[in-house]
């Protein structure tokens, strides 16, 4: 919101965040959360939603790129909905992520004198499956990697690619369990997982 | 109408502990057990099992049928504002259900406690676009502060207690419950637990003893302190607590539009109405000030005007519940995220006691200015035309400020809540944030319902009076005695105003051929005159105000009266015009 605020902070520079999100597991949820992005045109680069190791409780790690003063008020409407648990947000630096990739390519260059294992081998990847007609290699990493390895198979052939959203867990040493518990017994809602209040 | 309705007790106890019965009549049972005693409603299809529920407590819920739903959430909206307590309202799947939106996006905008429940087609129809099905739950979810669906019996006391919770606590808002139809008919162990604790929600922060002595410490070294009370002080109940701080610490008081009648008018430190056609001082000297307060508000553009130019000198003591309100317009130098009663009980201790008269003093001389410029003329007109300005003076010397008042949206509202001396707290119920015209009608409804004995005055302008003015049939079915004031100039008169100001006298699509609305009063069995002259004015409103029942005051004004003082849309709060 550069327009409402001067930039004194450097807070006005657009940069990628990932918010890591806990809610009950309930329908309907995706779409709250989600709406808090429609309403202000903020485009979500990557979303993944799955079960939590807390039973009855989902983690959302939504990827996007704005700018913090923007993203901090995205997180505190977030939190503000009745049934998300807790909101944070991370800049690249604070967190471990993976992404994952899958290409499916024709079993036949294997065939054609192509040294595909070594490109395997070289990029971290490895075989899933091996059927007649393709071949399925599994490559995790960031966006960088797993874009890397498809520019080189790309020249052979690609059948079918799919890359994941991100999952991401923060660098500092809480878990989510002990989150919950400390949620249950306090009265506020600012708890951050860093296990500083924000 | 009986002259007084008992509160029933909150029937939990009175509950057998568990009883086998329909879904719908669990909606009654746990509507008892939150306390309701009146619900705002239209039947349909598919809320038919809960109105057959209905139809055999009719001793202990008093039901308003209205003439549309969207009058259903405003009547509900007015009932929850003046009580302070959660409006209900019913309303049935598809058409029934999306009539209801305005009214839950205007409670969420201005933070109304209200609780709807919508029927829905069965469950196992959901998503196959039958009769009278909309994706209820999908478009009311960004105007909800939590909505849910219930497709099993067993769901709704929970549903219910959840509901009620949440409206109330906290930054209060609308819940909607969309119950489908098997769910109404289906049977359910009945029991019903009050819901005290959610744990993804937090609706009371504690107060934190750092942020008090910062605030403190700013506001003991203030040269120039002003505080700004928003709805919140009303919400939450903490008018004595604001009174006992500001009279401690000697602040000048100001207040948003839903601010008002949280702080008595003729208070010695009040110093008037903020925003796009407030006061002059309370403008002018927010950008002379250096430390602001604002309690229970959330800087709303049309209190700020540019927020790069709003109190870019003073250091601001913001007090808000809502988390997410704090630093999201203006920069705070201490954030308070907690109950308003709270917070300021905790400051009004660690402040010292203060005066500060000179400084009070340049809000008066600002006073004496718009006095002169805006304020004689608009209540003491000496133009042949009758002003709206001098009607809200006359109305309330009239109703000595015991009265409700309820205003539409536009040049009335604005020169009701400039001229109007609130005395008593809840006793202003407007449309701020949404600007929802149509508001007034039904929402005076709801707020009379409420407070049968408390006189309730609508204000309307022509154009909003005619967008809800099917409720008249059931002010006339009820016997609801509101007056009802029209400031009739033929005109959408604020969009014109812009018009002449800003779009060089366009006036496009703002002059309107108007009915005869007394006629009209009339055939709904609503008594009304109209006057158009001065000399007419204290007698009719007299006549209006003594008349027992519902009555119609249509008043021809000024065609092109334009409200002033103005802060020009995006302009700074200093800019403030005063012609």
């Amino acid at each position: 919101m550069s327009d409402i605020y001067q930039d004194k902070t450097g807070d006005a520079v657009e940069k990628q965040f990932t918010l890591s999100v806990l809610t009950e597991d309930l329908p309907g949820l995706l779409n709250n959360v989600t709406i808090i992005f429609t309403r202000r045109k903020l485009n979500i680069d990557m979303i993944n939603v799955s079960s939590s190791e807390v039973p009855g409780v989902s983690r959302y790690t939504i990827v996007l790129t704005t700018t913090r003063e923007q993203v901090e008020k995205v997180v505190k409407q977030i939190r503000k909905h009745i049934d998300v648990l807790g909101a944070f947000v991370y800049e690249e630096d604070e967190i471990h992520y993976q992404e994952i990739a899958l290409y499916k390519v024709p079993t036949r260059i294997f065939m054609g004198g192509v040294n595909v294992e070594k490109i395997i081998r070289a990029n971290n990847a490895r075989i899933l499956v091996i059927e007649q007609d393709y071949i399925l290699i599994e490559k995790t990493g960031h966006k960088e990697d797993t874009q890397k390895l498809y520019d080189i198979l790309e020249p052979y052939g690609i059948m079918e690619f799919v890359r994941s959203g991100r999952v991401a867990v923060s660098k500092s040493k809480r878990k989510t369990e002990q989150f919950l518990e400390e949620l249950e017994n306090s009265n506020t809602h600012s708890l951050s997982i860093n296990g500083q209040n924000k | 109408m009986e002259a007084t309705r008992q509160k029933p007790k909150p029937e939990t106890s009175a509950q057998p502990q568990k009883r086998k019965m329909s879904g719908s009549e669990a909606v009654i049972y746990s509507l008892l057990a939150e306390g309701v005693d009146t619900i705002f409603g239209y039947p349909g299809g598919a809320i038919m099992p809960i109105y057959d529920a209905l139809y055999g407590f009719q001793d202990r819920i008093k039901h308003v049928l209205v003439r549309h739903e969207q009058g259903a959430a405003h009547a509900a909206q007015g009932y929850a504002r003046v009580r302070n307590e959660v409006g209900v309202c019913f309303a049935t799947s598809g058409p029934g259900a999306t009539n209801l939106v305005t009214g839950i996006a205007d409670a969420q905008i201005d933070s109304t406690p209200i609780v709807c429940i919508t029927g829905q087609v069965p469950s196992h129809l959901l998503g196959t676009d039958s009769f009278q099905e909309s994706d209820v739950l999908g478009i009311s979810m960004p105007v909800t502060k939590w909505n849910f669906q219930v497709t099993k019996p067993e769901e709704i006391p929970w549903a219910i207690a959840r509901a009620f919770y949440i409206a109330k606590t906290g930054r209060p808002g609308p819940v909607l419950l969309d119950i489908t139809k098997d769910a109404q008919f289906g049977e359910v162990d009945f029991e019903y637990k009050k819901c005290e604790k959610i744990r993804s929600y937090h609706p009371y922060p504690p107060v934190e003893d750092d942020k008090i002595s910062a605030a403190a410490e700013l506001i003991n070294t203030a040269k120039k302190p002003y505080l700004l009370v928003g709805h919140g002080v009303l919400l939450s109940g903490a008018e004595e607590q604001l009174k006992g701080f500001v009279e401690k610490a000697g602040i000048p008081v100001a207040s948003t539009l839903l601010g008002l009648s949280a702080f008595p008018t003729d208070h010695p430190q009040y110093v008037g109405y903020l925003g796009m056609h407030g006061n002059y001082g309370p403008n002018v000297k927010t950008n002379e000030c250096d430390v602001l307060i604002a309690v229970g508000m959330r800087f709303d553009d049309r209190v700020t005007g540019d927020p790069n130019k709003y109190a870019p000198q003073a250091k601001v003591i913001h007090i808000e519940i809502d988390p997410s309100e704090i630093d999201k317009i203006i920069k705070t130098s201490v954030a308070i995220n907690a109950d308003a009663k709270q917070a300021l009980e905790k400051l009004t201790e660690a402040v010292k006691p203060n005066k500060h008269e000179s400084w009070i003093q340049e809000f008066r001389d600002c006073d004496e200015i718009e006095y002169q410029k805006v304020i004689e003329h608009d209540i003491y007109p000496k133009s042949k035309q009758i002003r709206m300005g001098e009607v809200i003076r006359e109305l309330n010397e009239l109703t000595h400020g015991e009265a409700v008042l309820v205003t539409d949206v536009g040049q009335h509202q604005m020169v009701a809540n400039r001229y109007w001396k609130f005395k008593k707290s809840n006793s202003n119920i407007t449309s701020g944030g949404l600007g929802t015209m149509g508001f007034a009608l039904p929402a005076a409804m709801g707020a009379q319902v409420a407070k049968p004995d408390t006189p309730v005055v609508s204000i309307s302008g022509d154009g909003g009076f005619q967008m809800t003015i099917q409720e008249l049939g059931t002010i006339s079915q009820y016997k609801i005695p509101v007056k009802m004031v029209l400031l009739n100039n033929d005109f959408l008169g604020m969009v014109r105003q812009w018009q002449q100001l800003f779009f060089e006298k366009r006036y496009s699509f703002t002059e309107m051929t108007n009915p005869d609305f007394i006629k009209i009063a009339e055939g709904y069995g609503v008594p009304g005159k109209r006057i158009t002259e001065r000399s007419e004015l204290t007698g009719a409103l007299k006549e209006m105000y003594e008349c027992e029942g519902a009555y119609l005051l249509e008043i021809a004004v000024e065609k092109e009266e334009n409200v002033f003082p103005m802060v020009p849309s995006g302009d700074s709060v200093a800019n403030i015009r005063l012609d």
